[in-house]
């Protein structure tokens, strides 16, 4: 085992982070302040309460997925992609260090920042609402498990991108889209029946609705299927990734 | 003497269909400095790149010292540092920790003294705090030179390396591959410029097409096929050559003023005292005579022809 390795990847993908304190750590948390401002207080006051919970409070989880979610996928593939694309992934595939070493580098760097970034949002958030948290540990657990599974997914667009337009293609046509239709902002029972049916079909939304209930114990979903869900979806990741390392796919000839 | 790198009936084919290295076999010997020439394009680079785990090999294995550069991934690749030929670096990162991360990979502990050190050799310590993007091309091509040598690596690859360079670096260059040569590692470069060839190289692989046309010693592969020419340029215009002079085989010029005599470096006689002497019992004068030797790069040319 590379120890060294992982660790020098790991600090160096950290302190591309602190470099760009700016965008990494500001601008999530003012964009998340301006959901408050707009969903939470203009709209929100004019919302009723969805099943018991206040609707500034209710928007908490699905805020903190949907930056997330995105955070991890840009992190992630933008440190795997940017070394690929300027060519310095030479070093690393030259180097005495197996794929799994590799992914615990880069992948528990964006997965760590994205942590920290949750964390931060939901400081931020408490000081627009009052937040409980019925199951701290269960909320803990669906923070790190959707951190590594995003980044994860992110650390395999990177891989998979070519160039900078097929990087922001699926965060953008793919991603956004399920986060705002799974249930972020409301309850999927708020949807026509029909739509309801389509949504069951969205990922995001098992996550949201089991993120959720470790803040309310209110959910879309069982809380069951939500773990299995993310725990599906990390394995698929897991798994595609270890082909893309097995094959060379994108990085080796 | 040792063996370090085995490579045998090594193949590459590309995806696209072009085969770049056709059933390469070739050993290196520990400590000595080889240098790979052939013109662009020719295999230089996909061979080290094969060796090194940047391609992977269709067909044919390489081991190094002993070790499977595929199953024994983790001991062949710590023995290794490699130089690219591209000016690959990052932008933001400074030289001192773009270095410490180039030995961190390799899985060597930190140890700032001996990093120091080789930035001290590198004339890169002044610059240890700078940020890549504001380095020149030959400081980059010195921070690179740093990160293949950051593990200390016992095998060095250089792909192209003065490619791009200005003198001063090519002779700091060319006086720490001598330097580290003693030290004991291993040195591999490529080249297509002959004079560098000459100048560093224990022995020379002349690869063209995807094949290993030759390996020898450099010495060898000068005098098996280096000659040299005697040229003389003669007062009055001959119409022929005479009789007498038949077991010279003079070439005569189409203007029948200058004679070509070829001959042979290594033998003992090279029989230019007897042509001179002969030359002058048939009356014939010269204005001047001069001597040259085949160079690599003849050697180079005529082979790469007969190949094609």
């Amino acid at each position: 085992m590379n120890i060294q390795a992982m660790k020098v990847i790991y600090k160096a993908e950290m302190l591309r982070t602190w470099n760009t304190l700016t965008q990494s750590i500001a601008s999530p948390v003012i964009s998340t302040s301006l959901y408050f401002v707009v969903f939470g207080s203009a709209i929100g006051s004019r919302i009723q309460e969805i099943e018991g919970v206040p609707y500034a409070v209710f928007i908490v989880p699905g805020l903190v997925m949907l930056s997330l979610l995105t955070q991890s996928i840009a992190n992630a593939s933008f440190g795997i992609f940017f070394p690929k694309f300027a060519g310095t992934i030479y070093e690393v595939m030259s180097a005495p260090i197996s794929s799994f070493e590799i992914i615990v580098g880069y992948v528990g760097a964006a997965a760590t920042k994205s942590l920290i970034l949750g964390i931060i949002i939901l400081i931020t958030a408490n000081f627009f609402v009052d937040l409980n948290i019925a199951h701290p540990v269960w909320m803990v657990a669906f923070l790190i498990l959707t951190c590594i599974s995003f980044s994860l997914f992110g650390f395999i667009i990177g891989l998979w991108a070519t160039n900078f337009e097929k990087l922001q293609l699926i965060p953008t046509l793919v991603i956004t889209p399920l986060v705002f239709l799974g249930g972020s902002f409301y309850s999927v029972s708020m949807l026509p029946p029909a739509w309801q049916t389509i949504t069951l079909f969205n990922p995001v939304l098992y996550l949201i609705s089991g993120f959720r209930w470790s803040f309310f114990e209110v959910a879309d979903v069982s809380v069951g299927i939500s773990l299995t869900m993310v725990i599906g979806f990390l394995g698929l990741c897991l798994g595609i990734v270890w082909w893309m390392f097995k094959t060379g796919y994108r990085l080796k000839q | 003497m040792k063996t370090i790198i085995e490579i045998s009936q090594l193949s590459k084919v590309y995806d696209t269909g072009h085969q770049a290295l056709k059933e390469i076999g070739l050993d290196i010997v520990q400590g000595e400095i080889l240098a790979l020439l052939g013109p662009n394009g020719a295999g230089k680079t996909t061979l080290i790149s094969t060796i090194c785990g940047l391609v992977s090999p269709s067909s044919g294995s390489v081991t190094v010292d002993g070790h499977d550069i595929i199953s024994g991934y983790r001991e062949t690749r710590s023995l290794i540092g490699l130089v690219p030929q591209e000016l690959t670096l990052g932008a933001f990162d400074t030289v001192w920790n773009t270095v410490q991360f180039s030995r961190g990979l390799f899985g060597k502990k930190p140890d700032p003294a001996y990093i120091e050190q080789l930035l001290k050799d590198l004339s890169l310590f002044d610059k240890k705090d700078t940020e890549l993007r504001a380095l020149s091309g030959g400081m980059k091509r010195r921070v690179l030179i740093a990160k293949a040598l950051s593990h200390e690596p016992r095998i060095l690859f250089l792909d192209e390396p003065t490619a791009g360079v200005d003198v001063e670096l090519r002779k700091d260059m060319w006086a720490l591959v001598r330097e580290l040569n003693k030290s004991g590692v291993t040195i591999i470069l490529t080249t297509h410029y002959i004079e560098e060839a000459e100048e560093i190289a224990d022995r020379v692989g002349i690869i063209s097409g995807g094949e290993l046309i030759m390996v020898e010693d450099k010495q060898t592969l000068m005098q098996k096929l280096g000659r040299k020419k005697l040229v003389l340029d003669l007062r009055q215009t001959i119409a022929s050559v005479p009789q007498s002079l038949e077991t010279y085989q003079l070439e005569l010029s189409d203007d029948g003023s200058q004679l070509t005599y070829t001959y042979d470096t290594v033998s003992n006689r090279t029989g230019i005292t007897a042509l001179l002497k002969s030359l002058s019992d048939e009356g014939i004068s010269m204005k001047d005579l001069k001597t040259s030797q085949s160079s690599l790069e003849d050697i180079f040319v005529s082979m790469v022809r007969k190949d094609a």
